[in-house]
């Protein structure tokens, strides 16, 4: 029921995934990195991915968005519902903020606009009204002829997330981008993506299993080698969700979970 | 005392700096200047193996006209030559980024063709392009389209993997990638491919003029050899070392400006 609703609230722009015996083998390696794995990522929810270091779980979000090339060979199904180009479906915010030293912040936030096969020569004031509405967003409305380099990690994230949500794209991948910040930045950062962040379909690898408490609707724990996922169950509250026994519970679990990985 | 005042502006400091390096210029200068002399004098040098520095200050101001008109024309192949070999060099690095065949196949004839020392071909150039200014300025760009290269095409081929997934997951073509994003992260090895030439150009420039030619620095040296006139050689010396050095530094602050997030 919950998930036809959260379908009709916004049909247009939620999407999708599911994965089918995901099988995933670098070429210069001898066992597979990921086996047997199966996955569904619900329309306009946020899907926190967990797992060790080196399990995978980056490997899956990049075959998610079409980056793996022929480094690695990827048996396996993925649809998408509806279906589409990725291309004009997926948005990528990685650990970096991957801003271009030589653009404004304006023009880092208005990079997609530069790219794509029809597009416009001229950046159109749409396209400004927008980019500008965003930093104010995420408060950064003063800062937008700042150069990059002027800007503090958590300055630099949030122009990163601005620019992600200028693609307006309905599935947003996020490989760790919270994880190079200190405590009480990635907190706010937290709090701001989960706020902005609403109805889209938002993928988030993390290797801390507090910020998947925070801000999972639901959780997979990637385990094994090679690895599979497995879906752990997690209260049913709103998110970004204050950290009560109930979540305590939950990280004791998962960790317990993620220790046998290192034996 | 003053530099402990957090609140001085930058533009003092930078005024500051500037003055220090004067200082230290004129300082080497002078030790470079009065060593010289003493070598001289010490030795008791004949004018015709050394003269002394006010000898040769003397003929600079003495055959000033003579010596700008050959500044000139030598300055001019310099600079000719640098845009030459930049463009053919800059050109070279993008094809062999953009097509893997040429890239295997010309790779190895640009390094067989450093096997051919400059100085043994240029007698073959100025058969080819006369004694004029042209056959200098192929010899410049000659010198220094190895080392324009190999920088352009190590920059391009550098760029951090994260800005081309993002350009990519944003549906860049392979042009829009070039230009958004190799080209200008490629700038800073382009930038000390080019400071490196702005050192090598005038020694291949000087090397035609000594070839064959009738007008230039290098022919006024070998003339004023002939007629053992070593003041005005050393005078020429002089110009082209002060060309060389102004050549540098010009290039150097241009593009510091060009390029302010070089580190």
């Amino acid at each position: 029921m919950f998930s036809s609703t959260a379908g009709l609230i916004s049909q247009k722009n939620a999407v999708s995934i599911s994965v089918t015996g995901g099988n995933l083998r670098y070429h210069n390696c001898l066992e597979a990195t990921i086996a047997g794995l199966d996955m569904y990522i619900p329309a306009g929810l946020w899907t926190c991915i967990l797992g060790r270091s080196g399990c995978g779980k980056s490997s899956l979000l990049r075959q998610l968005a079409n980056l793996l090339g022929d480094t690695a060979q990827w048996t396996g199904e993925i649809t998408t519902q509806p279906e589409g180009d990725s291309k004009h479906q997926i948005a990528y915010m990685a650990q970096e903020d991957l801003l271009m030293p030589w653009l404004s912040v304006l023009d880092n936030v208005m990079l997609s606009t530069q790219f794509g096969p029809q597009r416009p020569s001229q950046k159109t004031q749409l396209q400004f009204d927008k980019a500008h509405s965003l930093l104010k967003k995420v408060g950064l409305s003063n800062q937008s002829n700042s150069l990059p380099e002027q800007l503090s990690g958590g300055m630099r994230q949030r122009v990163a997330l601005a620019r992600t949500l200028m693609q307006d794209h309905p599935v947003v991948l996020m490989d760790e981008p919270f994880s190079a910040l200190d405590a009480v930045t990635r907190y706010r950062l937290q709090n701001l993506a989960c706020q902005l962040l609403q109805n889209k379909t938002v993928v988030l690898i993390t290797h801390d299993p507090q910020e998947a408490i925070r801000l999972a609707n639901q959780l997979y724990i990637m385990q094994g080698r090679p690895a599979f996922a497995k879906l752990l169950a997690i209260p049913d509250s709103g998110t970004p969700r204050p950290f009560n026994a109930e979540c305590a519970q939950l990280q004791q679990t998962i960790m317990d979970c993620l220790e046998q990985d290192y034996e | 005392m003053s530099n402990l005042n957090p609140l001085m502006p930058l533009k003092v400091k930078t005024k500051q700096g500037l003055a220090q390096s004067l200082v230290r210029i004129l300082v080497s200068s002078l030790v470079i200047i009065g060593s010289w002399q003493a070598l001289v004098v010490g030795l008791e040098m004949p004018s015709f193996i050394l003269p002394s520095p006010f000898e040769v200050f003397a003929k600079l101001i003495e055959r000033h006209q003579v010596l700008l008109k050959h500044s000139w024309v030598t300055a001019q192949e310099i600079v000719l030559g640098l845009l030459l070999g930049l463009t053919i060099g800059l050109t070279f690095a993008i094809q062999m980024l953009l097509c893997k065949p040429i890239k295997r196949w010309v790779l190895p004839i640009l390094i067989a063709s450093q096997a051919i020392p400059v100085f043994a071909i240029a007698p073959i150039l100025m058969l080819w392009l006369g004694y004029g200014i042209a056959s200098k300025v192929v010899m410049a760009a000659l010198i220094i389209f190895f080392p324009i290269t190999t920088c352009c095409y190590d920059g391009l081929r550098n760029t951090p993997r994260g800005y081309l997934d993002l350009a990519n997951t944003m549906g860049a073509t392979k042009w829009q990638l070039l230009r958004h994003v190799q080209l200008p992260a490629a700038l800073p090895a382009i930038a000390s491919g080019i400071r490196v030439a702005v050192v090598i150009a005038p020694i291949g420039a000087v090397a035609g003029e000594w070839v064959g030619s009738s007008e230039g620095l290098g022919y006024l040296m070998l003339q004023a050899n002939a007629r053992m006139m070593i003041d005005e050689m050393f005078a020429a010396l002089f110009i082209l070392s002060a060309l060389s050095i102004t050549l540098y530094f010009g290039a150097d602050k241009l593009l510091k400006k060009l390029i302010p997030w070089e580190v």
